[in-house]
């Protein structure tokens, strides 16, 4: 990783302009050129070291709903089980823990009420509660990777 | 060219549907999406403004993806701090640089006693454990009890997306 990538990622985590060139302002603001900024994001997406470019919607202001879910599965099916998690299209991301309260979901949907029937249906389908943890309120949301 | 409070409803979803993935990598993003929107782009943009005002969208930007950075250890510290306190102490452990989310959350006895979640990513376990030393210190004798739970593996990572 060199310097310039170095320097897209630092700067580049927001604020990118909303007008017609906006590659162009911003890779005034970087040091480099229009078309090697485009080159630079273009590769660090197919390498895998971004994951996304673009806007990040905020589930909540958009009108949708989010959840935090946690539930306790047993070891001996815990594959089969966040299989079955995993394919409902309303989890965004899923991740094992290490904790009796093994397996942490973030659930988001359109509407409050297809969160409630979307956690119902995964308590149907894995026969396992489902603990569910709304946010009450956000005090910062915004990591910021220094590389 | 005026477009009603329907239409313009209309119009953000088919924005938010097109741009959930990315934004084009074109030398003018917004007039390709115009484009492809078969809208003018003046209005497409003034759509990003709005709604990066009235926060229906964070940030653009790069999302880096933290794993492959190094930041390969996630971490979810979970406090129980007093109901009556919880506004002044997660807006402080939420300013620290070394929290990334800060949330109030509702507590879930008898499994789960917690009411503040701080994430914590870092290079190595050793790392995380001391940032979370400090988010400890700060706290002081406002937390009743405190766990950290690792990230063993990641089950699932496709961020959020509507019109599934």
């Amino acid at each position: 990783m060199d310097e310039l990538d170095r320097r897209i990622i630092n700067r580049l985590q927001g604020g990118f302009p909303v007008c017609e060139c906006p590659f162009l302002e911003a890779a005034e603001l970087l040091g480099t050129t229009e078309s090697e900024l485009i080159a630079r994001i273009q590769c660090m997406l197919d390498d895998g070291r971004l994951t996304r470019f673009g806007p990040l919607y905020h589930a909540e202001n958009m009108g949708g709903a989010l959840s935090l879910c946690a539930m306790k599965v047993p070891a001996g099916s815990f594959d089969e089980r966040a299989e079955q998690v995993n394919a409902f299209p309303e989890v965004a991301h899923n991740y094992q823990r290490d904790h009796e309260l093994n397996m942490w979901f973030v659930l988001a949907t359109e509407t409050p009420e297809q969160l409630d029937e979307c956690l119902h249906e995964i308590e149907k389908t894995t026969g396992l509660p489902v603990i569910n943890l709304p946010r009450k309120e956000e005090f910062y949301v915004g990591p910021h990777f220094k590389v | 060219m005026s477009m009603s409070a329907d239409d313009l409803v209309q119009l953000d979803r088919r924005i938010v549907l097109a741009t959930q993935a990315g934004l084009p990598l074109d030398a003018r993003p917004y007039h390709r999406l115009a484009s492809e929107l078969g809208v003018e782009p003046d209005v497409v943009m003034e759509r990003f403004r709005i709604m990066l005002d009235d926060g229906r969208i964070r940030r653009i930007g790069v999302v880096p993806n933290h794993y492959r950075l190094g930041y390969s250890v996630n971490a979810m510290s979970v406090w129980d701090v007093p109901d009556g306190n919880i506004k002044a102490i997660g807006k402080k452990v939420g300013a620290l640089d070394i929290v990334s989310h800060c949330y109030h959350r509702p507590r879930h006895p008898p499994d789960w006693p917690y009411n503040l979640f701080a994430m914590v990513h870092g290079h190595s376990q050793e790392e995380v454990r001391y940032k979370i030393e400090r988010i400890a210190r700060l706290l002081g004798d406002k937390v009743r009890r405190h766990d950290v739970l690792l990230s063993t593996r990641i089950l699932k990572k496709t961020g959020l997306r509507i019109g599934n």
